[in-house]
């Protein structure tokens, strides 16, 4: 789920709660008529969702508690329950958590770069001193319609060295050296997004309401304290938003870093915590994979829980 | 609240100053504001414009030319080439990218539009439990799930088939969630009332009535879908191993990881991947309504 689904779906719930009080009621008197139906509509979600989510998560978590056993060194596999080993593996992998730590300095730079870029545009556009703004928004949100291996695959060409046709800034600067490939994917993730968490702020900020404006207005407050005082602080909640799906997309991060892999020796099989995961399963050594996955899961719910809830209460005091 | 403090401030210490300095001032910031539009327009277009200006050239013109500016124009040699290079299976993988996400996303709207009015506009044991399970499963993410499926899926031995990419793509809990709160707010239970009374049953109503009430919404999850599966690397990525079934971005992936062994593709991936975009930036285009809308309406008051 992205950001912009939350923001649409809060919106038409608050619109639906007034009816939603009438449907129930009226629903309950026609219970029994209607199971036919019920199962008709439900049913086929119902299904897939069960065979689809349900089933596969229950059994990357069996699949995590099982071992691999076998009698002497070159006796038949056999897979028997190992209660929490793999896990035990998972925090012992010096490798996974050197991923998961690589993508948490990512996030701390990307994400305040990529938000910082996004609402500075927002507030331009939604600023009247600006001219364009249709092309502008419109330039800015085209690289969102590339998709994420797409736009690696063009900055890698432009990144290499006997690839790029810009022969005199990739002689100077190496973007694919060790300590730079991870900025220069940064970069790659910060060209596809900033537009689209630049049109989820912006639309946050035509939701207020113009009477706001007004008073400061009539004081004379200038464009940029308006934008200070008065903007920001009320799509700080898009920003939490926006935030938050950040940091779930650079811990999932997959595709961009495997496409740097034929463009750099600096990215290695285990760049990222998904990489890492897609790597232990081509070994294949599944069980172990099984467990990596469960704790990223984990982690990546942890994070954006721990984000919301310190946002609320700094809301609050 | 915090509204009406900020302009007490604003009041007490700007007034006279703020009005003496404002015509310079809006002069200099438009300027200011301006130039950093311009100067991220070309960060955001010049990849873009590279990728195609490289698209038009042949193999020799593209590293001694000028990279932003036209030479001999061999788009359509490049582009027929593309086609034909290795059985025509570029194309392939285009009808393959259509057929995951165009399928995958309808048959997701269908099912999850189903799903959610039922939930909206029926009252029956375990909806809310239902409703809380997958609002669950909105919150996990799709690469979360790449290698549980294929856990799942190598054990019935039906990895690597167009299923298996497929299948996973046509559930939406996303659209579960959206669809039950705008058919709670725009489906009027009355009209279902009418339809009853004249005697149309229950999923007639709602493939003739109901379906046409709630199109904003359907576009929306059709949208997203379609997106998200385009998109969608891993799941394709960890599934397929025959070069047949791969969608258009598995498929570039694989060819540019092959460029040092077969120089030629260098001219076929950057073609390719221009190919690949322009469907999807001229229907971003075109659909501006939609998607303007779709970010819009959490504004909406």
């Amino acid at each position: 789920m992205t950001a912009t689904e939350l923001l649409v779906t809060k919106t038409a719930r608050r619109s639906a709660s007034s009816r939603r009080d009438t449907s129930r009621r009226g629903a309950g008197r026609r219970r029994p008529q209607h199971r036919g139906a019920i199962a008709f509509f439900t049913g086929p979600f119902a299904v897939l969702f069960a065979l689809f989510y349900l089933l596969p998560i229950g059994y990357a978590v069996w699949q995590s508690l099982q071992v691999i056993e076998r009698d002497g060194t070159y006796g038949a596999p056999r897979q028997v329950f190992g209660g929490l080993q793999q896990y035990v593996h998972v925090f012992e992998n010096g490798e996974f958590w050197a991923s998961v730590g690589r993508m948490l300095l990512f996030g701390v730079v990307q994400v305040p770069v990529m938000l910082g870029l996004a609402l500075l545009f927002a507030l331009l556009l939604d600023s009247p001193i600006l001219k364009g703004r249709r092309f502008f928004r419109l330039a800015f949100f085209a690289p969102y319609a590339v998709p994420g291996v797409i736009a690696a695959i063009m900055w890698g060409f432009l990144y290499s060295p006997n690839l790029s046709p810009f022969t005199d800034v990739t002689r100077a600067i190496d973007f694919l050296s060790p300590q730079a490939v991870l900025w220069s994917i940064a970069n790659v993730v910060t060209w596809v997004f900033v537009g689209y968490n630049m049109l989820i702020i912006y639309s946050a900020l035509l939701a207020i309401p113009a009477e706001v404006y007004e008073a400061a207005r009539i004081d004379g407050a200038g464009q940029i304290r308006i934008a200070w005082s008065i903007k920001i602080p009320m799509v700080a909640p898009a920003l939490v938003l926006t935030t938050v799906f950040s940091i779930i997309g650079t811990l999932q991060l997959l595709a961009e870093p495997q496409v740097f892999r034929s463009f750099s020796s600096a990215v290695s099989s285990t760049f990222t915590p998904n990489m890492m995961i897609y790597a232990t399963n081509s070994i294949p050594n599944l069980n172990l994979a099984a467990a990596f996955s469960v704790v990223l899961a984990l982690a990546t719910f942890i994070l954006s829980f721990a984000v919301l809830r310190g946002s609320q209460r700094k809301a609050q005091s | 609240m915090s509204v009406l403090t900020l302009t007490r401030g604003v009041t007490a210490d700007n007034r006279p100053s703020g009005r003496a300095r404002g015509p310079r001032e809006s002069l200099l910031s438009r300027g200011a504001a301006t130039l950093i539009m311009v100067v991220f327009t070309l960060y955001f277009l010049v990849p873009i414009w590279w990728l195609f200006i490289s698209a038009t050239k042949d193999r020799s013109d593209l590293l001694t030319t000028n990279p932003l500016w036209f030479a001999d124009w061999s788009l359509f040699e490049n582009i027929g080439a593309l086609f034909s290079y290795n059985d025509g299976i570029y194309a392939k993988w285009i009808l393959n990218s259509l057929g995951y996400a165009g399928l995958g996303a309808v048959l997701a709207t269908v099912f999850s539009g189903m799903a959610g009015y039922a939930l909206a506009k029926y009252q029956f044991r375990g909806r809310e439990l239902f409703f809380n399970v997958v609002l669950g499963g909105v919150l996990v993410p799709a690469t979360a799930l790449a290698l549980p499926l294929f856990l799942l899926f190598s054990q019935v031995n039906m990895t690597n088939t167009y299923w298996s990419v497929l299948l996973p793509s046509i559930v939406s809990p996303f659209g579960v969630y959206l669809t039950r709160i705008f058919a709670a707010s725009s489906v009027p239970d009355e009209l279902i009332e009418a339809g009853r009374l004249d005697g149309a049953g229950e999923v007639r109503t709602f493939f003739t009535i109901s379906v046409k009430l709630m199109t904003p919404a359907l576009v929306t999850v059709f949208l997203f879908q379609f997106v998200t599966i385009w998109n969608n690397f891993f799941l394709p990525l960890i599934m397929l191993r025959s070069q047949e079934l791969f969608p258009l971005t598995y498929g570039l992936y694989a060819w540019n990881t092959q460029l040092n062994q077969i120089p030629e593709l260098r001219t076929y991936v950057l073609v390719g991947s221009l190919v690949s975009i322009v469907p999807l930036i001229v229907a971003f285009l075109l659909l501006q309504r939609f998607w303007r809308n779709g970010l819009g309406a959490g504004s909406v008051k």
